[in-house]
């Protein structure tokens, strides 16, 4: 981490400057299409020395990472995927400004081998700014069995910079990529890259700006690609020179002139330039794969399209992923049950032996209150109820994500969401929201159209996490199910499946609601590439699953758990008038959750589990028994007949169970979307809607039930 | 003879098309030129979404799926 935006300069940071101090250290872009394997060469060059976090004042991610070869130390930037360079999206700005205005010592390309034509696109491109550019093509073994031959020499031969064949999963070719990095950046090898010609009319254009552009930047920039982009006019390019270059090109009266001159004849005549552009620079790729990719079968893609045929199909498609999504979550729910008992076995041992020693130097019970009965106790129970499934659900989707599976989910659910105004990939991320919502927010990344990821990030708490979904099934089981002894009885599972398709719906209309208003000016776009069906690679899928989201997830939680534990610990334990704390909060809360159809308890137990979901159960026993610490109840009957006593009756439980879907989102997601937006404002407002809604939806269903006589 | 002109998501599953105009702007047009829909470009029609949209297209080599919306801002002649 540590990529926050107090620096002065914009890309002081992004290099740390320490690194930069050292003469013989070099930074290495790496650029990309997305689905191309990028993220797989990134992590076999750079192992487990790499660190993520934002670009300053954006929301994309910014992967570092180093390695060495030879003598020399390189600092490798994983830039976002992208397909152009022609700044559509934050992210293609960030690879620009970085390409242009850092200047990278060297820049790896990443073009996918099954699909080079599209790849080559963006490496023309890159070649166009900068001549220290390396060519790697990945996924050669995909390609090979596709039957699609690439001559690399010929390639190589033709771009005039090096290309280097991979497989950076089975870690082919990349001594080799690291040695042509090394050439190239330590500047041992000059390249002599192929530059596109363009039509006539856009080198005249060239010709007219150019010497102007390099008059007054000398030759600190590449005049002539600006001169090109002064063509297709980008306001984000302009502030982007100035602020890497001081020079303002807006004030300068002279280019100014030049511009709106070329402006006006391109309107007068009629000429969109970058279509001219873009129409060369891919007329050219298709050139160049042409010379050099050849292909022993004439349909490549057949079995991908046989599996598209059943996955997508019209019978199949949806049965098949209700089918797989189900599979997960009950290899999730069925799974953690035994590991989590022996996890919390262990930590109520490890509880015994501190309190042991702490008696042992007769510390005082306030101490030991605060520190083990409070944030010990409290920090286990979350780690116990949270690590099991998220190790064993984050791993299957990881898969599923790997194979290639699910932007075909995203395909097929689609009209749904175009309906609710929103993206198709937010079904993936409300799947992962199952799993945790903070790790769905983060998986909002993925989709690429601005108004639809703040949807997707807003409404992720509409899906029931697994923090929420053991209290969600405790308290169907007791109160709706008839037979309470028969946990698994149909009544409960009928009425925790409606209020997961209550988040559902309530998803989609909240979705269509934001669109229509606060969000309504930002752009929308969408188109969603199948990448090909990949062999998944176990090994970097359980790595990567358990520290990038298990892991991540769980130190944010655990970090917000500890302090809430002997929060509520004091709470619990101070008195007034021989009142703790926390009855005078909850005494004060009463009338209001009575609104509700809740009661102070239960309000306040929500409010306390603002860390985390999974210790509102607890808090509630806890505070309803008088008792200092959380505790478990040995049995759901027991925990009935508490409830029971403290006067709930079946609409305090539908309540309950409605304001469980319908709350705050936990502090750890919380934090994940004011880190995922930059923006406290759309945190606020996270937080306000999902609030907002249970409110509402709890005083009306409390009210009415009251009116007609129900309770 | 020219063969007419018809948006592409009108484009039966299964067929080609050979891309003639773009009338989409700004975003849109920039993000469709950039996956390769140029003028001439020969676009094949996959798959429609169980749901009824969006459509696949092959296109350079690679699987883009679009809503009609989108698609119906590309005209294609049958081919």
């Amino acid at each position: 981490m540590g990529l926050t935006r107090q620096s002065t300069g914009l890309y002081s940071l992004i290099i740390p400057k320490q690194k930069r101090q050292v003469p013989q250290d070099f930074v290495i872009a790496l650029a990309g299409n997305p689905n191309t394997g990028k993220s797989t060469v990134f992590n076999s060059l750079t192992g487990l020395k790499q660190h993520t976090g934002n670009w300053p004042g954006k929301t994309v991610t910014n992967a570092q990472g180093t390695f060495t070869h030879k003598d020399k130390n390189f600092l490798l930037v994983d830039l976002p995927g992208t397909y152009s360079l022609f700044a559509n999206s934050a992210e293609e700005e960030v690879a620009r400004d970085f390409i242009c205005f850092a200047k990278p010592d060297a820049t790896v390309v990443v073009l996918d081998a099954t699909c080079l034509e599209r790849n080559l696109n963006l490496a023309l491109q890159i070649m166009e700014i900068t001549d220290k550019v390396i060519i790697c093509v990945n996924l050669l073994d995909e390609a090979r069995r596709k039957k699609i031959r690439i001559d690399l020499a010929k390639l190589s031969e033709i771009l005039g910079v090096p290309v280097v064949g991979t497989n950076a999963r089975d870690g082919i070719g990349l001594a080799e990529l690291k040695n042509a990095v090394y050439e190239v950046a330590t500047g041992k090898r000059k390249n002599n890259p192929l530059k596109v010609t363009y039509q006539q009319v856009i080198e005249k254009y060239v010709d007219f700006l150019q010497p102007e552009l390099t008059k007054l930047l000398q030759d600190s920039f590449n005049t002539r690609w600006l001169s090109l982009r002064l063509l297709d006019y980008d306001p984000s390019l302009w502030q982007a020179l100035q602020e890497h270059s001081g020079f303002a090109p807006g004030q300068n009266r002279k280019l100014s002139g030049l511009s709106a001159a070329v402006q006006k004849d391109l309107s007068i005549r009629e000429i969109k330039a970058r279509d001219l552009l873009i129409e060369t620079i891919i007329t050219q790729a298709e050139a160049i794969s042409a010379r050099t990719v050849t292909y022993e079968t004439r349909q490549p893609n057949a079995l991908d399209r046989r599996i598209d045929s059943i996955v997508t199909s019209k019978t199949f498609g949806i049965p098949l992923m209700l089918a797989l999504l189900g599979m997960i979550f009950w290899l999730t729910i069925a799974g953690a049950n035994y590991p989590s008992e022996l996890l919390s076995k262990a930590f109520a041992h490890i509880e015994e032996l501190l309190t042991a020693w702490f008696q042992s130097w007769r510390a005082p019970s306030w101490l030991h209150g605060i520190l083990v009965l409070g944030m010990y106790k409290t920090m286990s129970w979350v780690v116990s109820v949270m690590l099991p499934p998220m190790a064993i659900f984050f791993p299957l989707f990881t898969l599923l994500e790997d194979l290639g599976y699910l932007p075909r989910v995203a395909f097929n659910l689609d009209n749904f969401f175009k309906k609710a105004c929103a993206h198709g990939k937010q079904s993936l991320t409300m799947c992962m929201g199952f799993g945790c919502n903070a790790a769905g927010v983060i998986a909002c990344r993925i989709i690429d159209s601005p108004r639809e990821r703040l949807i997707a990030t807003v409404t992720n708490n509409f899906v029931p996490c697994n923090g929420r979904f053991p209290m969600l099934i405790a308290i169907a089981t007791i109160f709706v199910a008839n037979n309470p002894i028969s946990y698994s009885s149909l009544g409960a599972v009928l009425s925790v499946m409606a209020i997961v398709i209550l988040g559902v719906l309530l998803t989609l209309l909240v979705s269509r609601i934001l669109s229509r208003t606060v969000l309504k000016g930002l752009p929308s776009s969408f188109t969603l590439e199948l990448p090909p069906y990949r062999k998944p690679q176990l090994l970097r899928i359980i790595v990567r699953s358990v520290l990038d989201r298990t892991v991540f997830v769980l130190a944010r939680a655990v970090s917000v758990s500890a302090p809430a534990g002997a929060i509520i610990w004091l709470m619990a334990n101070l008195t007034f008038n021989d009142v703790s704390l926390l009855k005078h909060c909850a005494d004060f809360l009463d009338p209001f959750a009575h609104l509700l159809g809740l009661d102070g308890f239960i309000l306040m137990a929500f409010i306390l589990g603002l860390p985390a979901n999974e210790i509102v159960i607890p808090i509630l026993v806890m505070s309803y028994m008088s008792q200092g610490t959380m505790l478990e109840l040995d049995s759901l009957t027991a925990m009935r007949q508490l409830f029971i006593a403290n006067g709930w009756n079946p609409l305090t439980a539908v309540c309950t169970m409605l304001f469980a879907l319908n709350h705050w989102p936990c502090a750890t997601t919380l934090l994940t979307i004011r880190k995922e937006t930059q923006s406290l404002k759309w945190t606020l407002l996270s937080f306000l809607v999902p609030t907002l809604t249970g409110f509402i939806l709890c005083f009306s269903v409390a009210q009415l039930a009251r009116l007609l006589g129900l309770a | 003879m020219q063969n007419q002109l018809i948006p592409l998501h009108m484009l039966p599953v299964g067929c080609f098309g050979k891309v003639s105009v773009l009338t989409a702007a700004d975003h849109v047009r920039r993000r469709m030129l950039d996956l390769g829909f140029i003028k001439n470009t020969v676009v094949e029609a996959l798959r429609r979404s169980p749901s009824g949209d969006p459509t696949a297209y092959q296109v350079r080599g690679a699987v883009i799926a679009l809503r009609s919306e989108e698609a119906a801002q590309i005209l294609v002649e049958i081919c």
